[in-house]
């Protein structure tokens, strides 16, 4: 099975987020940026299908600030090829347009499944998967976390509210939007991922179609507020349990 | 084009889910401001007699199918698509759950539609649809203006009060003729997977303790456990813990688990990411410890401790008991 | 496995009539003899996989003394020590894939004592090494080398805030980016920087350093974890990768050494960074400060019952053991009362080797944890404050403590910490 994996790039949490001056984006001269967690769970479950059923796994990327740093660690992993798409989209593009990009690229490319991350934290118009798989016109399922291959299509298990899973059957190609992988995103060797830097290279391709109808733009940006938020307890931990015992008390919670 | 404003209603299992209410009371609190309609669309089969539960629209459009019979992404992205051709609303409000992620990315490609996702907030201001974002891991909130006459805004569960979308009444149910082809999907429902019983019930539970990805290892679980003990509570967690196989499935708190409402809900080390905030903010007394003061769960919060988790709860447990 | 022997073969047992040994006929009554025990009747496969890596070679020198198993710390909470794993690896166990493989914190107690040279410190990294190459490596570990990777220190923080303790220092802590130039060029390191224990020696010893007039500046958020632990505990690639940084911003910048509040930064400088170009000076601030203690007013008495830890990476593997003694001695009030394990023979707090990042999976091997022992050991010598010198202790032996149920019996602080109580209010 040929899996194609794309991937995004998305400022890091680990980092205080500001906000620029007219409020209409982050501050991004500050930003650091990560690979989406659950595109790390996709790449994970890609990597797995291959190894128990053949194929290859190819990651793609736009390019952006560590970009290559997560396209190598992406093959040290075992992707066998990482593809950065070279137009100028920069962080914060609306997914319509990515998404727009991405099929132009793919439909250039053999496939049988497209395994994306189900969300990201700047998902703003939409989830990447779905918006691909439109533009493609395939058939997708998102926040997945099983997939198994079944004579030509995959069976997939879809999480509902509550515990409750729903299996499809869902014919290829397709587009599924992993929820997370059956095990724990595999490490990257450090030695190794230098060595595939060194070696190993990327595939440079541009998108011929950037153009979509986005139909929103950002109007403001804010943080949340934090005065109607929590009331802080302080002092030494048994102080603090103190007060938290009457409050318990106040409430009728504990006599 | 029509001023109506649309509620895509949500069901599993023959039950329309809260969020539907949710979305429907704000629907009539948006069609009071366009001069539209509120109207329900219930995709199913043999579920005609739900629109009754559905009293808060003017109007439920009911499109019936044996295709519809259970969700499936294909078949229902494509029936909704055909309903808004049709129908052209001013503003559609769909759940941003596991359903809806599937149908309103979709019908933002093929109905050519603006979207925004993840609202926990829409308004008309000036006549264009205003909808706010929880995005970047519930820390920023943006404000999206929605272009054109028609668009679609995916809101995020628990953004709205359910009761005043739980209405009974008889609005008209129109039925809507299902598009051609509607069965030849290349994604086909097989079955549904109920999770592992046997475990206790923790949406009927006063008291919830539940640990976070803070508590670090298996290994300090009983000290969480034990506060729960000493409250009378059970033990819930936020996913990673479930995903570490440390406590089921039937333990987890939040977009892909359960929806709580206890009297109270003590996180141990949860961040209070929006799918964790998802399940919980409903309960009636929050308490968070979480040495991040910048935690977002202390936004929902109503105490906050910003200490370490293993100072405090030993402390509180020992307090407890004695 | 081909043929374990645990008890002699019949077959090697011969009698005979008349035994001559080198021409001479020592026959008697008894003349029952065993013949040769061949050793290589052991299937040496998994021997080999660990004596055939560059740096594994010498756990095929063991000749099982078992002098080394009394003196590991690890044996003594649980079942470990290096000839106990010479054997199990003759025996057939798969180190690569074995538990055995993370419980050393490379503390080198029994390198001290081997007659072998069995050395830990060369082999556990090498076998650590192939074993992570294979995708062999506990989830926690996995984390902290994640992090580094990522954020270039071990606990996940924001590489932006990595000089952020220096802003409520209450001194003048100089960011070499800005100064450039230097006497003393002090590597702060992870735990110093972030983590609130660590950050209150740090400022401790900046309050110091700016009593003494010391020339010195930090690299901020330049700086870069050095690794040290992340190689011991098989990401070499992590370290060359932060080695090569770390070098290349201090060529930057003029100093004449480097200060250091870890001991395993020490290790990673002094040893580590040489075979990548970098050579410097360094020094532990024990061993700075020791020289210098005349040139503090030392204002307060701390009437303290003080017991000292030494560091791995201090003492047996860097050799300074009189400094941090020195500096204890000199403050007024304290007495030091040693441990029953110290200097050469200290215990280790289990930080090391990685054992920083295995707390959980160490849970699963131990009795107790090492840093708990040490406790108890601090405690039974009556000891009423724990000093150490090494940014992981810290924040061990204060979980320990609680652990243990010695609150109220025992402090820990760092050395740094008791200096500057010493000294007084401002
Ligand atoms: C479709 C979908 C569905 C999802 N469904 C769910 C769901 O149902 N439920 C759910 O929970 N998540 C869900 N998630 C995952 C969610 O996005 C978060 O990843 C998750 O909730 C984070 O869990 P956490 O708060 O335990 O971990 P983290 O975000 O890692 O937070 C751990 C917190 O512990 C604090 N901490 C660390 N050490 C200590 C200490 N010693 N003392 C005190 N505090 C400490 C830290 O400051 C941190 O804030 C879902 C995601 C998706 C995409």
């Amino acid at each position: 099975m040929n899996i194609i994996v794309p991937v995004k790039q998305v400022p890091d949490l680990v980092e205080e987020l500001e906000i620029n001056e007219d409020g209409t984006d982050l501050d991004r001269d500050y930003l650091s940026y990560k690979l989406n967690e659950f595109d790390e769970h996709a790449l994970e479950e890609a990597l797995l299908l291959k190894e128990e059923h053949g194929g290859t796994v190819t990651v793609i990327a736009f390019e952006g600030e560590d970009t290559d740093k997560a396209l190598y660690t992406a093959i040290a992993k075992g992707a066998d090829r990482a593809v950065k798409i070279t137009n100028d989209l920069p962080p914060g593009t609306p997914n319509h347009v990515l998404a727009k990009a991405l099929a132009s690229v793919l439909s250039g490319m053999e496939y049988d499944l497209i395994l994306t991350g189900v969300q990201a934290a700047d998902d703003r118009d939409g989830q990447l998967g779905v918006l691909l798989a439109n533009y493609l016109d395939v058939p997708h399922v998102s926040v997945v976390s099983g997939v198994a291959p079944n004579n030509g299509a995959v069976t997939v298990q879809k999480e509902y509210a509550g515990g409750v899973m729903a299996e499809f059957e869902v014919d290829l190609p397709a587009v599924l939007g992993v929820q997370a992988a059956r095990q724990t995103p595999r490490y990257a060797p450090v030695s190794r991922v230098r060595q595939v830097m060194r070696q190993a290279e990327i595939e440079e391709v541009e998108a011929s179609d950037t153009e979509a109808e986005v139909g929103s733009s950002i109007r403001r940006m804010f943080k949340p507020e934090k005065g109607a938020g929590a009331q802080m307890l302080e002092g030494s931990p048994e102080e603090i349990a103190e007060q938290i015992i009457k409050i318990l008390q106040e409430k009728g919670i504990k006599k | 084009m029509s001023q109506d404003v649309f509620v895509v209603a949500e069901h599993l299992q023959g039950k329309i889910d809260d969020v539907t209410y949710e979305l429907l009371g704000k629907a009539r609190e948006l069609a009071g401001q366009s001069g539209g309609h509120v109207v329900a669309v219930l995709m199913g089969s043999g579920i005609q007699d739900q629109a009754g539960s559905l009293g808060a629209a003017d109007k439920v459009l009911y499109m019936e199918h044996a295709a519809l019979e259970n969700f499936n992404p294909e078949s229902y992205a494509k029936a909704l698509s055909h309903i808004l051709e049709q129908n052209k609303p001013r503003l559609t409000l769909i759940p941003n759950t596991s359903m809806g992620m599937d149908l309103a990315a979709a019908v933002s490609v093929k109905n050519n539609l603006p979207l925004v996702a993840y609202a926990t907030d829409v308004q008309f201001d000036n006549g264009q649809v205003v909808a706010t974002s929880q995005l970047y891991g519930g820390k920023i909130n943006v404000e999206s203006v929605l272009e054109g006459d028609s668009s679609v805004v995916s809101v995020l569960a628990g953004s709205f009060p359910a009761d005043a979308g739980k209405q009974d009444g008889s609005p008209a149910v129109e039925t809507v003729a299902a598009p051609d082809g509607l069965d030849q999907t290349r994604v086909r429902f097989k079955n549904l997977i109920q999770p592992e019983g046997g475990d206790v019930d923790i949406t009927q539970q006063d008291i919830l303790v539940s640990v976070g990805r803070g508590i670090q290892s298996e290994d300090n679980l009983p000290m969480v456990e034990e506060l729960a003990e000493a409250l009378g509570g059970a033990l819930a967690s936020s996913r990673p813990i479930v995903d570490n196989k440390w406590l089921p499935k039937t333990r987890q708190v939040g977009k892909s688990g359960l929806k709580v409402k206890p009297k109270l809900y003590f996180a141990v080390g949860i961040s209070g990411a929006p799918e964790h905030i998802e399940g919980m903010k409903d309960s009636e007394l929050i308490i968070a410890i979480n040495t991040d003061p910048e935690a977002p769960i202390f936004e929902v919060a109503h105490y906050g401790v910003t200490e370490d988790l293993f100072d405090v709860v030993p402390a509180l447990t020992e307090k407890l008991k004695s | 496995m081909a043929s374990n022997k645990l008890s002699i073969d019949p077959d090697q047992i011969i009698e005979k009539e008349h035994v001559v040994q080198e021409g001479m006929d020592i026959s008697g009554q008894w003349n029952r003899m065993f013949e040769q025990r061949v050793i290589w009747d052991y299937n040496t496969e998994m021997l080999d996989k660990v004596t055939a890596l560059e740096g594994g070679e010498s756990l095929g020198y063991c000749y099982q003394c078992g002098q080394c198993v009394p003196v590991c710390p690890v044996n003594l909470v649980g079942d470990y020590g290096p000839r106990k794993i010479f054997r199990r690896v003759q025996l057939g166990e798969d180190l690569f894939q074995s538990p055995l493989l993370w419980q050393c914190t490379t503390c080198m107690n029994c390198l001290r004592v081997c007659p072998k040279e069995v050395d830990m410190i060369q082999i556990m990294p090498a076998v650590r090494q192939e074993a992570v190459l294979q995708g062999y490596v506990p989830e926690e570990l996995q984390q902290a080398f994640e992090n580094t990777f990522d954020y270039g220190n071990p606990l996940g923080e924001s590489p932006k805030k990595r000089a952020a303790w220096t802003k409520d220092a209450g001194v003048p802590v100089p960011i070499m980016k800005e100064k450039k130039k230097a006497d003393v060029l002090w590597f702060v390191e992870c735990y110093p920087s972030y983590h609130p224990r660590g950050i209150d020696a740090s400022k401790a010893l900046a309050r110091v350093l700016n009593e003494l007039g010391v020339d010195f500046g930090i690299l901020g958020v330049e700086e870069k974890c050095t690794c040290d632990s992340q190689r011991l505990a098989g990401e070499i690639g992590l370290f060359e990768e932060f080695a090569e940084q770390n070098i290349k911003t201090m060529k930057r910048y003029k100093f004449n050494k480097i200060l250091v509040t870890d001991p395993h930064a020490l290790n990673a400088l002094r040893k580590e960074y040489p075979k990548y170009g970098g050579k410097y000076e360094v020094v532990h601030y024990t061993t700075f400060l020791a020289p210098m203690l005349d040139k503090l007013n030392f204002t307060n008495k701390l009437n303290y019952k003080v017991t000292f830890h030494d560091p791995c990476y201090l003492g047996r593997h860097n050799g300074e053991f009189e400094a941090p003694r020195q500096i204890l001695q000199a403050l007024p009030g304290v007495e030091l009362i040693e441990m029953f394990r110290c200097r050469e023979n200290s215990y280790c707090c289990g930080g090391g080797g990685g054992g920083m990042w295995l707390d959980g999976f160490m849970a699963d091997h131990v009795s107790e944890r090492l840093s708990e022992r040490r406790v108890r050991e601090a405690v039974e010598v009556g000891a009423d404050v724990l000093a150490v010198c090494c940014p992981y202790e810290v924040s061990r032996f204060e979980d320990a403590v609680k652990s243990t149920g010695n609150e109220g019996k025992l402090v820990v602080r760092d050395i740094i910490e008791l200096v500057v109580e010493a000294m007084g209010a401002n």
